[in-house]
Formats: C-alpha cells, structure tokens, sequence
C-alpha cells in the first residue's frame, strides 16, 4: 500500500497511490496512515482520487485511522469516485466524516 | 439477455480481487455504466470476503470458491457456492445499520458487509446443502421489460 504525504502549514495531504482499498490491503492501509501520519499537523486530508473502489474492510481501515487521529486531529475526505461516495452514504459514515468531491474543494476549505 | 457464466476461485486474500475481475470481465457485453458495476463489485466483494475470512479461515486451509452469474429479466442472479463452514446458526446475519451517531472513539469498524449486501440487493438467501454454503441474490441490473 502506497501513500505518498505533502505537509503544508497545518495540514498534510495523503494521496492514496492503489486504486483499491479491499480486505487484501485494510491491514496495510492503517499501518501506512499510522507511520505516515506520525507527529504530523492537525488535520489530515485523505486524498482518495485515485481510488475507485473500496470495500467494508476498507471503510473500517479509514474508519480506525480517523479514531488513530482523534481526539486532538482531524481526517478529512477528498476526491471520492462514485463508487466510494456510495459506501460512505449507505453506510451513514458521509455523515461523520467531511467529505469533499474534490482535492481543491477539500484544501480551501481546510485553508479557510 | 448476457449468456451465463461461471468463475471459480481458490480461497486466498487475493482471490477476492481475482473474482471480482472475472466477473466484471464477464459483464462486459452488456455496458453496464459505472454506478452498476460498482454495485455489483461491492455486494460481490462483501459475500466473497466473508467467504474468505469466516467460511475459511486463515488456520484452515482454503478451498473453492464458486460463482454463477445468470442474466434474466428481473437482473443479475447470482449464485456463490463455497465448501467451508456454515454460517452460524445456519443463517445469514441481519445485517442491521450501524449507529454512527456516537462518540468517535466507540464508531463502529466493521458490521457493515451484510448491511450493504441487503441493502443493494434483493431476494438474498443461504442454505446450507450438504457440505456446501449457497448464498443466492438478486441485483436488480440490466433488467427487461416483458414484450408487451
């Protein structure tokens, strides 16, 4: 699992490099975002763009990293396919998470 | 109507991914868009890796993972057969929504494949014949109008 992390004043974008985040790779996906998100700034911004699938296990992985941040840091969602947008709405989690369609939209309002 | 087709897998973490590639594959002929492969990806993946994780285990050894895919003109029927344990109490999980509306330390990470299979599908049913699991469902994709 690839993810490769730019920090800029008080937030760090981590770009997902898969294409899926599935049971084969959840494990691999939550130690990639403990070590790449390790005493970084406060807000995380999970950029998602190159991924186009993800399955209950992924959604639990994104799920623990958010509880890995809490209480003092925030993750943040960005550039979900349509695929993945229909996860988080089935399963309510849109709601507890900020999700923005794209990667921009995400960074202006974190900036603002 | 899409000629039937079959994929069979071993049990593996990778054999999740290969199915649903072959699957995929074989629905190719009828340009589903983008939302209704994702369906189909997604209550797929979830039946197919609760297969791997539960029906066989990691300390056991895996075994055969069977898919029939039967195009009729209420949708896609699937049919998942897998030679491993049964599921507990011989029947399926309810598959309730999860609360999230609780504190971030006490949200849920799983519980939730058998909410979206039931969720996105229709007509889903498990017996157990023999020492086989079927699993049957129903999406309702790529459906047919009767000729009127």
């Amino acid at each position: 699992m690839e993810v490769l992390a730019r920090t800029e004043a008080d937030m760090q974008v981590v770009s997902v490099q898969d294409s899926r985040i599935d049971a084969a790779v959840a494990l691999a996906f939550k130690d990639a975002m403990r070590n790449t998100t390790d005493g970084g700034p406060q807000t995380v911004v999970l950029d998602l763009q190159k991924v186009d699938f993800i399955d209950s296990s992924g959604l639990g992985a994104i799920v623990a990293t958010m509880k890995h941040l809490a209480p003092d840091r925030k993750l943040v969602l960005a550039g979900l396919s349509p695929t993945v947008d229909k996860v988080f709405k089935l399963t309510r989690m849109d709601t507890v998470f900020r999700v923005f369609t794209s990667l921009d939209d995400a960074l202006s309002d974190v900036r603002a | 109507m899409l000629a039937p087709f079959d994929v069979s897998v071993i049990s593996s973490e990778h054999a999740v991914r290969d199915a649903l590639r072959d699957v995929i594959h074989g629905l190719g002929p009828l340009g589903l868009d983008i939302e209704e492969v994702g369906t189909v990806e997604l209550v797929l993946a979830e039946a197919l890796n609760n297969i791997v994780e539960h029906a066989y285990p990691p300390d056991a050894q895996g075994g055969p993972i069977h898919v029939t895919c039967r195009h009729r003109q209420k949708g896609l029927f699937f049919t998942i057969r897998d030679r491993g344990k049964a599921m507990p109490d011989g029947q399926i999980p309810l598959g309730m929504v999860q609360d999230v509306n609780v504190d971030v330390m006490d949200m849920p990470e799983g519980g939730f494949g058998w909410f979206m299979i039931r969720d996105l599908a229709k007509d889903v049913a498990y017996q157990r014949q023999g020492c086989e699991n079927e699993l049957q469902l129903r999406l309702a994709i790529a459906v047919r109008r009767a000729p009127p």
